[in-house]
């Protein structure tokens, strides 16, 4: 086998991309799974960010990995902040039944 | 200078009446529009005077220009010649005596100002229409003497017949309106100029001038004379054009009188004789003229025989006269037409009066076959209308014979086939005129009476403001005939004219009547006298007689009874398809294609976004969804153009 | 050559719990399958190099992210076989979207070839001599300083976010408000009246306790006043 190029981390990264919006599609119920595809994605950002930033010997790509990591933590927080109000009002966290802002 | 004053001063009475009538009250107004027209009569009177005596000038009044477009310049002006100032004399006399009676005859009328304001303004208008200096200000006037026959014809406006029958007389009279508004355009487009002093100036230059209409050439003048004849038909209700003047009865009676006996109705007359010059070059024109005039005589003399109406009876016997008189424009006599017009005046608006005065005293009843037996008890109003249908059957002495006679002794004079036509129809007309005139005399006033009690005990004789009027009409009645021909249309007669009517070199007709032969001369009073005789025979001695005829000839009898189905006719010639043009346009036109645009983008708006909203389920998981085909379709575009 | 092997295998079985994340049944499972997979990423971080990310990632990522997860998950009482309902439906489309995706990126991302000038391009080069974590340190706390700053104030936001959507007021307990103890004036306490010889209080019309004054700080509290409330029939 060749040398683990650059290739080879693309398409980990393209492979968990698309598991975690499969993910999503097919787990339209459950937001935790959903918030968890979502963690997949974001997980397949950095790796490419990683592969890149080793591949060209350009630390910018790591900095940038680290700000990712920080919002998605955050954005973590908060959306679990939301789904257990959500299942506090609504007692299950079904959110095919957020629909409230239909047109 | 008193002549601008005659002509405003109804205006002035118009307009203050109009705008301040409710403050003033009724005593006021009536008494303003009273005075501006006693004012305007004797101004008016002052400025005939010297025509009669021979020391008029005729000029033009300046009042100021109208239109100044390019080529075509209109001027405000009052022409100041003899037909004019004839005209603004006996249309301010008749139309004072009117105002004066309706003060008697509307006093039960809860808007009295309006109805005074209205006959001022009519007034006004038809002064403008007989001094106008060019042909747009005629126009002027013939639209105002239309807009206030409309507004007093529909005066009860609450009467749903009212409105119809003053629709009725606006459409119709539109009819007529566009063939002469065509004429003057046309006599714009041959002189260059409306105004009477260029156009008459000229008329020798465009004898022979062609317009190429239809196919074929046609000699203008010809074609001018057709057209403003047509205008002057729709005006004076001449055959074809003359379904409204018997439903405009719809209006008070002191309207009728003025509007549609002496003064509107002429307007076409006047205006045949004013543009004299041109006819008397358009000799198709006029025998078209004479032929529509005597046949209209004819039929309208018909028609009246068996109405029953008594307003619908003198105003079919107007429409015979006013026959009589173009009948004796388009012999090229229209010094005698304007004569006629002259005493029609009086004694037709004396039986307008008259008859207002029996429907006063009947309490509103019309029907004359719900009559009779009154005249002891209104005997000056029996008087009058003896006075008014002796100077309408044309009996010596009264008014009315010398200017009929005169018709048909030009008729005869004429000597053409049409001449010869117009006098046969006017001696069967003055045959059935006096027939129909005591056939409404002996039903209303004699035999038994047929209203019934209660209204018999009210009946009474009108007030002094109705009948000093009837008084002065009957006195002109009686006078006008003797005095006034001389002038009109004796010897002198061109002396008196002064070019205000022109008869062209080879128009002899003035002269020749004056020697017809005496058969001709005595024959129109003999048919009278014999006409008063069979009406005395059906209606007095025989009572029975008129029902038996009319079983014996039922359809004519339906014929004339029905109007010789004009309207029918024009129901279904002109009304119902425009009603169904109306319809299909209005429902189909505007409604579906010319709403449907808006409303249709409206609605197709609405529904356009009622669907594209739903594109916005508030489903996360849809809108991941859209989010993800949203990044294949970016994805696979960045491949392929790669 | 063990790098490959270990590079292979690490990914497998992070392709693999990937899969398994979105597909189990049980979520705690599934939260389980997602550690695996960060730990996995983390291998794979530091076999390119970046081993402080990697350890971050564990920290940071499985430490507090995914165990927060389990915490929700377990704390929400979740009926989670009805929330599969539709699974089986929305699984071919899916499947057929998703692989039109991956074939499109692999097609991209496959045939990846740098631009000859692209080291020239860099943005901030690695230094040589020193540890990741050193020229890490080195670049964010001097070019990123602003970033970092901002990264933290979006951490500040998030935690103020988090409490205040799930911060409930609790009605059972009693607290002291301060503000409302300063705010009372004499005359909301103290009242003189004049009392007629031998009259009771309720003719007189004097109820106590007295109402409240309106004051505005605390806005939903319900006020209970279970202690010296005259009952319907006492007298007060």
């Amino acid at each position: 086998m060749s040398t683990i190029g650059v290739n080879h981390y693309l398409f980990v990264g393209a492979v968990l991309l698309v598991l975690g919006i499969f993910g999503i599609f097919l787990n339209r119920k459950n937001v935790i799974v959903i918030f968890m595809s979502i963690e997949l994605m974001l997980l397949a950002v950095n790796l490419n960010l990683v592969a890149f930033s080793s591949a060209l010997g350009d630390l910018a790509g790591q900095v940038f990995a680290l700000f990712v990591l920080t919002v998605a933590a955050a954005e973590a927080a908060i959306g679990l902040a939301i789904v257990v109000v959500y299942f506090r009002n609504r007692g299950s966290i079904e959110v095919e039944d957020v629909t409230l802002m239909r047109g | 200078m008193l002549f601008a004053v005659a002509v405003f001063a109804p205006l002035l009475g118009a307009l203050v009446a109009g705008m301040l009538g409710r403050q003033m009250g009724d005593k006021a107004s009536q008494a303003v529009t009273i005075l501006c027209m006693c004012v305007a009569a004797v101004c008016g009177s002052a400025s005939f005077v010297p025509f009669l005596t021979g020391d008029g000038l005729p000029g033009v009044v300046s009042l100021g220009t109208w239109i100044n477009v390019g080529d075509f310049h209109v001027e405000w002006a009052l022409h100041y010649d003899t037909l004019s100032a004839m005209m603004v004399a006996m249309v301010t006399g008749i139309a004072t005596l009117i105002h004066i009676y309706s003060v008697g005859y509307m006093s039960h009328d809860a808007t009295i100002p309006r109805f005074f304001s209205y006959l001022s303004l009519f007034t006004f208008a038809m002064l403008m229409l007989v001094t106008a200096d060019n042909l747009v200000q005629i126009f002027f006037g013939w639209e105002g003497v239309g807009l206030a026959s409309y507004l007093l014809i529909g005066y009860w406006y609450d009467r749903p017949s009212a409105n119809k029958a003053a629709m009725k007389a606006f459409v119709v009279n539109r009819v007529g309106d566009l063939f002469f508004a065509v004429g003057i355009a046309l006599i714009f487009l041959q002189f260059g100029s409306v105004e009477f002093p260029d156009v008459f100036a000229h008329v020798h230059d465009h004898v022979g001038d062609t317009y190429h209409v239809l196919g074929s050439d046609w000699r203008s003048y010809e074609v001018i004379g057709v057209l403003l004849f047509l205008g002057a038909c729709g005006k004076s209700a001449q055959l074809g054009l003359h379904t409204w003047l018997p439903d405009a009865m719809e209006g008070p009676t002191p309207v009728s009188a003025l509007i549609h006996a002496a003064t509107m109705v002429t307007a076409g007359v006047f205006l045949m004789a004013r543009m004299s010059p041109i006819l008397e070059y358009a000799p198709g024109a006029l025998s078209f003229v004479a032929f529509l005039g005597a046949t209209t005589a004819l039929v309208a003399a018909t028609i009246g025989c068996v109405q029953n109406d008594i307003k619908r009876i003198i105003a079919y016997s107007t429409m015979s006269q006013l026959g009589y008189m173009f009948l004796a424009a388009g012999v090229g006599a229209y010094q005698v037409s304007i004569f006629h017009l002259f005493t029609h005046a009086f004694f037709k608006a004396l039986l307008f009066l008259g008859a207002g005065s029996v429907i006063h005293a009947m309490s509103d009843e019309q029907d004359i076959r719900r009559m009779g037996g009154i005249w002891r008890k209104i005997p000056v109003t029996y008087g009058v209308m003896w006075v008014g249908s002796l100077a309408l059957a044309g009996i010596p002495i009264f008014a009315g014979y010398y200017s009929k006679d005169a018709i048909l002794e030009a008729a005869w004079a004429k000597g053409s086939l049409v001449g010869s036509y117009g006098f046969l129809c006017g001696i069967v007309a003055a045959f059935l005129t006096a027939f129909y005139s005591w056939r409404l005399l002996i039903l209303t006033f004699h035999g038994a009476p047929r209203a019934d009690r209660h209204t018999m005990e009210h009946v009474h004789e009108s007030p002094a403001a109705m009948l000093g009027p009837l008084l002065v009409l009957t006195a002109g009645a009686v006078v006008t005939g003797f005095v006034f021909r001389d002038w009109f249309i004796g010897e002198g007669w061109h002396d008196f004219w002064r070019g205000s009517i022109v008869n062209a070199g080879t128009n002899t007709v003035m002269h020749d009547m004056e020697h017809v032969p005496l058969l001709a001369g005595l024959l129109p009073t003999v048919v009278g006298v014999l006409g008063v005789a069979l009406a005395y025979v059906m209606y007095v001695l025989r009572p029975e007689l008129p029902a038996r005829v009319a079983a014996a000839v039922p359809r004519l009898y339906d014929l004339a009874l029905n109007k010789w189905y004009f309207d029918e006719l024009y129901d279904r010639i002109f009304v119902r398809p425009a009603g169904r043009l109306a319809r299909l346009l209005w429902q189909v036109g505007d409604s579906t294609l010319i709403d449907g645009v808006p409303n249709g983008i409206a609605s197709l708006t609405a529904d356009g976004s009622a669907q594209v909203v739903r594109i916005q389920t508030g489903s996360i998981a849809v809108y991941a969804f859209t989010m993800l085909i949203g990044l294949v379709v970016l994805v696979s575009i960045f491949l392929v153009f790669r | 050559m063990l790098v490959n092997a270990a590079f292979y295998v690490f990914s497998a079985i992070l392709i693999g719990s990937a899969v398994m994340v979105i597909t189990s049944r049980n979520p705690v499972h599934s939260v389980l399958f997602l550690i695996l997979a960060f730990f996995n990423a983390a291998a794979l971080f530091l076999i390119a190099g970046a081993e402080f990310l990697a350890m971050i990632l564990v920290i940071v990522y499985v430490g507090a992210v995914a165990v927060l997860f389990l915490f929700v998950v377990m704390m929400l009482d979740v009926n989670f076989g009805q929330l599969r309902e539709g699974y089986q439906r929305y699984l071919p489309v899916g499947a057929a979207v998703g692989t039109i995706l991956l074939m499109e990126l692999v097609f991209v991302l496959g045939g990846w070839e740098f631009a000859p000038q692209a080291m020239s391009l860099r943005l901030s080069s690695t230094p040589g001599a020193v540890s990741n974590t050193q020229a890490l340190g080195r670049l964010i706390y001097t070019d990123y300083i602003f970033l970092f700053q901002a990264a933290g104030l979006i951490l500040m936001v998030a935690m103020i976010g988090a409490i205040v959507l799930t911060h409930r007021e609790r009605t059972t307990s009693k607290k002291q408000s301060i503000a409302r103890q300063n705010a009372r004036t004499v005359a909301d306490t103290l009242e003189l009246m004049q009392v007629k010889l031998g009259a009771g209080t309720n003719v007189t019309g004097i109820l106590r306790p007295k109402p409240e004054p309106a004051l505005a700080l605390t806005h939903d509290e319900p006020h209970e006043h279970g202690v010296g409330k005259p009952g319907p029939g006492e007298h007060g």
